[in-house]
């Protein structure tokens, strides 16, 4: 891991001298902000039961669908396009030192992004005066349910464009791959096929990844180490899946 | 730099590499000594990009053997990417970067200490003459300049095997001057391997030529030896008119291997051009005036060919072309 960091700040700048980084940033403060003010009225016409916090974060799927793709589609897409890999691999410089770097380098500025999102609520905090609206527990925890899937969201998003050469292309699979995620496990809950007795197994598993299920748990507090490491174990897993792609693509190129 | 180890600097045996049914490159060997420049000839296609990437290690081979500096590529790749620096085809760049700021993020890649690096980077900046470009960002520059980017980088950590495919493909004469300075400027310092379509280029700069074709090295050795391995010995140019018919007859009495290849149309003034060939390397051209005087034909200019890499390459190609269509197998 010599080259990790070397890549990690190659790649922040990268981004950050990206326009693509900036549209998402404007296009995300811009909508939260809009969900976030919207929110705030509903609570000023009338008294809510749940702390506006937990209604906040209950959007982040809308942020995520679009920022994920976004800020990973180039990382390994872009550099088979321009066949910048060839130089970047001719150098000691392993497969797994480029995809971990090019993977923390997006989750950085997927962090910093929502991280910004803070500010809203110092803001409720400095001019509403209210203390029941800020309610430390949901924003606790709803950053760290952002914190901990957005470890397997990016990781998506770095596997589908490890997949393609085509930017579109890896960005249209990441969406279609966090959309499946997102609400697979919503969509099969309900599904009336898997209430069968044989499909037992099944509906546990897939009542494990729900992962609305997951938020809620979270911004009401609950931490469960399962849970957690349905995130960390899927990061890995498609980190594994990322490199796998990189390297095959080079063997069968 | 002064005691060199003994191994060679490339070193390729029995290598073949195949891509889902297809032969890139069938059982090539060579070798290359330390500080020589050697340049890798071939049609598009003949599998001199793969060769290349293979020595690299970006790409694994098929079988066969490929050790650089007497490290096996297969088992050492690691130790073999620290002794290398590359310029693939195409010479592939980050559009979004500085010029200095690339440098400093492929040095870094190459593990050049961060002290020296600065000043490293100053000195092939000097060297490939791009100070005045060093804070523009890289996808503004000319071709020219990209390209020499792309060879400052591969120089930069001072490797001892510099690989360059196709170097100046698109540069206009006077950038290629300027990149065939550079390159001879390595000469003695490092082992440059680079592979180029321009025929006069590689003639210059490069001390050995191996040219492949259809994955298979058709011929090698100093260009000198190459054109008389490839095309004979010797080959004139006479300019004559007259009864012509006699000539094939008179040629046999100066120099039974001398024969004519070729004849060309007969011009306003009743001159024609024959090209004459023998495998005799003695100098046959005062002998030859002296007997077409004698027959009273009337000679206006005689030389002897100097043929050029091109000629010894198209023939080169050509005979393994031959030797693929003939059933019994490769010419001796």
């Amino acid at each position: 891991m010599k080259h990790f960091f070397t890549i990690l700040s190659h790649e922040v700048r990268m981004l950050l001298v990206s326009p693509s980084t900036y549209v998402v940033a404007v296009a995300f403060l811009s909508l939260m902000g809009f969900l976030f003010t919207g929110i705030l009225e509903q609570y000023s016409k009338a008294p809510q039961d749940s702390s506006p916090a937990s209604v906040f974060f209950y959007f982040y799927w809308i942020p995520v669908l679009f920022m994920v793709p976004l800020l990973t589609m180039k990382c390994l897409a872009e550099e088979r396009r321009l066949g910048t890999i060839e130089t970047l691999l001719t150098t000691s410089v392993t497969t797994t030192e480029v995809v971990f770097g090019k993977y923390a380098a997006a989750y950085l500025l997927y962090m910093a992004f929502w991280g910004s999102s803070a500010g809203f609520f110092y803001i409720l905090k400095r001019f509403a005066g209210d203390a029941h609206l800020i309610d430390p527990g949901p924003i606790l925890g709803g950053y760290l349910f952002i914190a901990v899937s957005g470890l397997f969201f990016i990781a998506i998003g770095v596997f589908a464009s490890s997949l393609s050469r085509n930017q579109a292309v890896a960005g249209m699979l990441c969406v279609v791959m966090l959309f499946a995620l997102l609400f697979g496990g919503e969509y099969l809950t309900h599904a009336a096929w898997l209430e069968r007795e044989a499909l037992a197994p099944l509906k546990d598993a897939v009542n494990y990844a729900r992962i609305s299920q997951h938020f809620e748990d979270f911004t009401r507090g609950v931490i469960d180490m399962r849970e957690m490491l349905f995130y960390i174990s899927g990061t890995v897993l498609a980190l594994i899946f990322s490199i796998l792609a990189v390297e095959a693509k080079l063997l069968h190129s | 730099m002064t005691a060199l180890p003994p191994q060679p600097a490339i070193e390729v045996t029995h290598l073949v590499k195949s891509y889902a049914g297809v032969t890139a490159v069938n059982d090539i060997s060579f070798m290359v000594p330390r500080g020589e420049i050697i340049g890798f000839l071939g049609p598009n296609g003949a599998g001199k990009s793969t060769t290349m990437r293979i020595l690299t290690g970006y790409l694994p081979a098929t079988s066969g053997q490929v050790s650089i500096c007497g490290f096996p590529v297969a088992s050492e790749p690691d130790a073999v990417k620290r002794r290398i620096g590359y310029m693939p085809e195409n010479n592939p760049l980050p559009d979004e970067m500085r010029v200095s700021e690339y440098l400093y993020y492929r040095g870094r890649l190459k593990e050049i200490p961060r002290g020296k690096l600065g000043a490293r980077i100053d000195e092939v900046l000097e060297l490939c003459d791009l100070k005045r470009v060093r804070h523009k960002i890289i996808g503004k520059l000319s071709k020219g300049f990209k390209q020499r980017v792309g060879i400052a980088e591969a120089v930069l950590a001072e490797p001892p095997v510099i690989i360059m495919d196709e170097p100046t493909i698109g540069l206009d004469p006077h950038q290629i001057l300027i990149v065939r300075d550079l390159i001879a400027s390595l000469r003695g310092r490092m082992t440059v391997l680079i592979s180029s379509h321009i025929l006069p280029e590689i003639e210059m700069t490069c001390d050995r030529v191996l040219i492949i074709n259809q994955g298979r090295i058709v011929a090698q050795g100093t260009p000198a030896d190459l054109r008389r391995e490839v095309l004979g010995q010797s080959a004139y140019e006479v300019e004559a008119a007259g009864d012509l018919g006699a000539i094939p007859f008179l040629l046999g009495s100066i120099d039974p291997g001398l024969s004519v290849a070729a004849e060309g149309p007969v011009d306003e003034k009743g001159f024609r051009t024959i090209k004459l060939k023998t495998l005799n390397a003695d100098d046959a051209g005062e002998a030859i005036l002296r007997a077409f005087a004698s027959e009273g034909l009337r000679v206006r200019a005689l030389s002897r060919a100097h043929p050029t890499l091109e000629d010894v390459f198209l023939a080169a190609t050509r005979r393994s072309w031959d030797a693929v269509a003939d059933p019994k197998g490769p010419r001796p």
